[in-house]
């Protein structure tokens, strides 16, 4: 049997404000280990909301969460937090990097919140991720010393530094052009194939969902498909 | 929570709005400085007085009060052991103000080892005459050499010696007196006891304690000369001054004394206690102000850290969705309060010292204190450390409310906002 990575059970999310309105309605999914899935759906169909109740960062729902087969629905605060540093790596849209550090701290952080390595082999797996997707040049650089797609790479080597369970994404090709979108892709392909890395990619590039193992159609906060 | 972690992004946070780091610190430096600075000056000041106060009263004072009989005829009577007893018109007994058998309680005094020396002493009101003019004052019978050991009194002659007492029929007057009676060194003074007696003494000095009051009344003579000037024996004393190695066991052996020698005794505590509400005033009031400067100090933090969470809800946001938990959060910004605290607190007790120092060496002359020559400054520790601990506790609570309000930044809300 594959272990489930991810799986949920009628979870639903209602928004109060202005008006109460429900955007997930009983949404039963699961994510096995080793998979590349991709969430595809109109705007405003509720994927983003999906993502953030399922990466712990919302805790405010019905129905249940599992993540490795273990329900975590109702744990505290701290222990959230330990799950997604250890667990979870997440790329958002807009890259969302730390402008006080530099390139290589900002991916060793993670790393160091853990605690798990001394801060050496830290150092030396985030200089190897920043090797991997070709950024290693760029360690000592500061964020805003580099492009989009750059930054984007970065936040990257920072979701795997934790050798997560699987990796979520945000449409994190939405703010790049088409050839940093494929680089982005071809890295995601990269992992899940070679390291056999779960990958959960949020999009609306289509092109993108259809190089995918599995894709998610969402609609009306409905999986679909 | 990994504390070199958070101290590590505290400290980057705090990089990244240097400037107004370095405001807040200020205010807390300024604070601090103020507070070292009150606080050595006033307890300086305090430590000054209580010399002044201690070099001129003794420990303990034996003497002989003037009161009426504890224990009247009427309580020895069996007949009426049983029953209440009302007396009126009790008159005061005349025990004379001599310590009966004043020779034996000194010499055994002198052997305790809680006492560091006894000066015998004869108080007694005279009149100075000055032509037809009489004026009221005391003369003190002293041991010049115990007075001098006990009290430094030579600090206050300011004409002539104390070892001139030791001529027959010397005496040394206030300045007071001095001035009045257009008296100087070498002078007859012709003095008048309460009794009618009747002496001429040379003056050999002049005091001057910058106490008006005393100055204007009173004058030392040697003990035999007091004696004489009374017509009272040689064992005459009416006063046991005592100097103790520990001031504060005097309210103790005050009542120890007086029950085993059977005299009054009063300590220092009691016959001073209004001195000591003067420097409890002092303390207070620097206190005060070097915790309301550090209050306003503490303002301009809380400020200070509400823009900056204003400003790094991208990075809190950032923070908490790689598993930074609300609580790693919250000492973060506590911390980044802190090390402004420290940082502005350590050079405040730099500038508190500089500033006390500079104090230090401003001339401050009067009469009262012929010792003094500069402004009195007490280098204690103690300031000092209670000075840092108030800088990090008040930035510690000026952290709390943003820091508690950073810890719950929900990064949904934040990178939805995007
Ligand atoms: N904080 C909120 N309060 C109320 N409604 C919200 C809030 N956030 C999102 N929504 C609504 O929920 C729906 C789903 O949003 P979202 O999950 O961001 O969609 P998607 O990512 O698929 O484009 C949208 O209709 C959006 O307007
Ligand atoms: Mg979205």
């Amino acid at each position: 049997m594959i272990s489930k990575v991810l799986e949920t059970k009628k979870l639903s999310k209602f928004f109060y404000d202005p008006v109460k309105f429900q955007v997930l309605k009983e949404i039963d999914m699961s994510i096995s280990s080793g998979e590349f899935v991709s969430i595809v759906g109109k705007s405003g169909c509720g994927k983003s909301t999906l993502l953030y109740l399922l990466s712990t960062m919302d805790t405010d729902y019905e129905g249940e969460l599992f993540i490795n087969d273990e329900l975590v629905t109702g744990k505290t605060d701290k222990e959230f937090a330990s799950i997604r540093n250890e667990k979870i790596g997440f790329v958002f849209q807009f890259h969302y990097l730390l402008t006080e550090y530099n390139v290589l701290k900002n991916v060793m952080l993670p790393g160091l919140k853990l605690g798990k390595l001394s801060e050496e082999e830290i150092e030396y797996h985030a200089m190897e991720h920043l090797r991997t997707l070709d950024m290693h040049e760029q360690a000592l650089k500061m964020p805003n010393q580099l492009s989009g797609g750059q930054k984007q790479r970065v936040a990257i080597a920072r979701a795997l530094i934790n050798k997560p369970l699987i990796i979520m994404g945000d449409e994190p090709t939405g703010n790049l052009d088409h050839k940093n979108s494929n680089l982005v892709f071809d890295i995601f392909q990269k992992l899940a194939i070679e390291h056999k890395q779960t990958l959960l990619i949020v999009t609306h590039d289509n092109d993108f969902a259809t190089k995918t193992n599995r894709i998610i159609t969402m609609e009306d906060g409905k999986i679909i498909k | 929570m990994n504390f070199k972690l958070i101290l590590n992004i505290a400290i980057h946070l705090l990089r990244a709005r240097l400037k107004q780091s370095i405001v807040a610190a200020v205010g807390v430096t300024f604070g601090i400085a103020m507070f070292i600075t009150l606080v050595s000056f006033m307890h300086g000041l305090n430590n000054m007085l209580d010399e002044l106060m201690l070099n001129r009263t003794p420990h303990v004072r034996l003497y002989n009060e003037i009161k009426p009989t504890e224990h009247q005829p009427v309580f020895l009577s069996e007949q009426y052991k049983k029953s209440v007893n009302f007396i009126s018109s009790i008159k005061p007994k005349d025990r004379g103000k001599d310590i009966y058998n004043s020779k034996a309680i000194i010499h055994y005094l002198k052997q305790d080892s809680r006492i560091i020396d006894v000066a015998p002493k004869i108080t007694t009101p005279v009149f100075f005459n000055s032509g037809t003019i009489e004026i009221s004052g005391v003369v003190y019978g002293i041991d010049a050499v115990a007075e001098e050991k006990l009290f430094r009194l030579s600090d206050y002659i300011i004409e002539g010696n104390i070892s001139d007492l030791t001529q027959n029929n010397s005496i040394i007057i206030g300045k007071g007196l001095a001035d009045k009676m257009m008296l100087k060194r070498g002078d007859i003074l012709k003095v008048t006891t309460a009794k009618g007696n009747l002496a001429s003494l040379k003056v050999v000095g002049i005091t001057q304690i910058g106490i008006a009051e005393l100055d204007n009344t009173m004058s030392y003579t040697s003990l035999s000369t007091a004696q004489k000037l009374l017509g009272a024996p040689k064992s005459y004393i009416t006063d046991i001054q005592v100097k103790l190695h520990d001031i504060t066991m005097a309210p103790a052996l005050a009542k120890e004394f007086s029950a085993k020698f059977n005299v009054d005794a009063i300590d220092y505590q009691t016959s001073n206690s209004q001195f000591e509400t003067g420097s409890t005033v002092r303390s207070i009031i620097s206190y005060a102000v070097g915790i309301v400067l550090l209050i306003v100090a503490g303002f301009g933090i809380y400020n200070i850290l509400n823009m900056m969470i204003f400003e790094k809800m991208d990075s809190i946001a950032i923070l908490k969705a790689t598993g930074f938990s609300g609580n790693d959060v919250k000492w973060i910004f506590i911390l980044l309060s802190m090390v402004i605290g420290a940082a502005g607190g350590l050079f405040g007790l730099l500038f508190g010292f500089i500033f006390t120092s500079i104090i230090d060496v401003i001339p401050f002359s009067t009469a009262a204190l012929p010792t003094i020559k500069t402004y009195p400054i007490d280098y204690n520790s103690t300031y000092y450390f209670v000075g840092i601990t108030f800088a990090l506790s008040t930035t510690f609570i000026a952290g709390l409310f943003p820091a508690l309000k950073a810890s719950k930044v929900d990064p949904v809300e934040i990178i939805r906002g995007k």
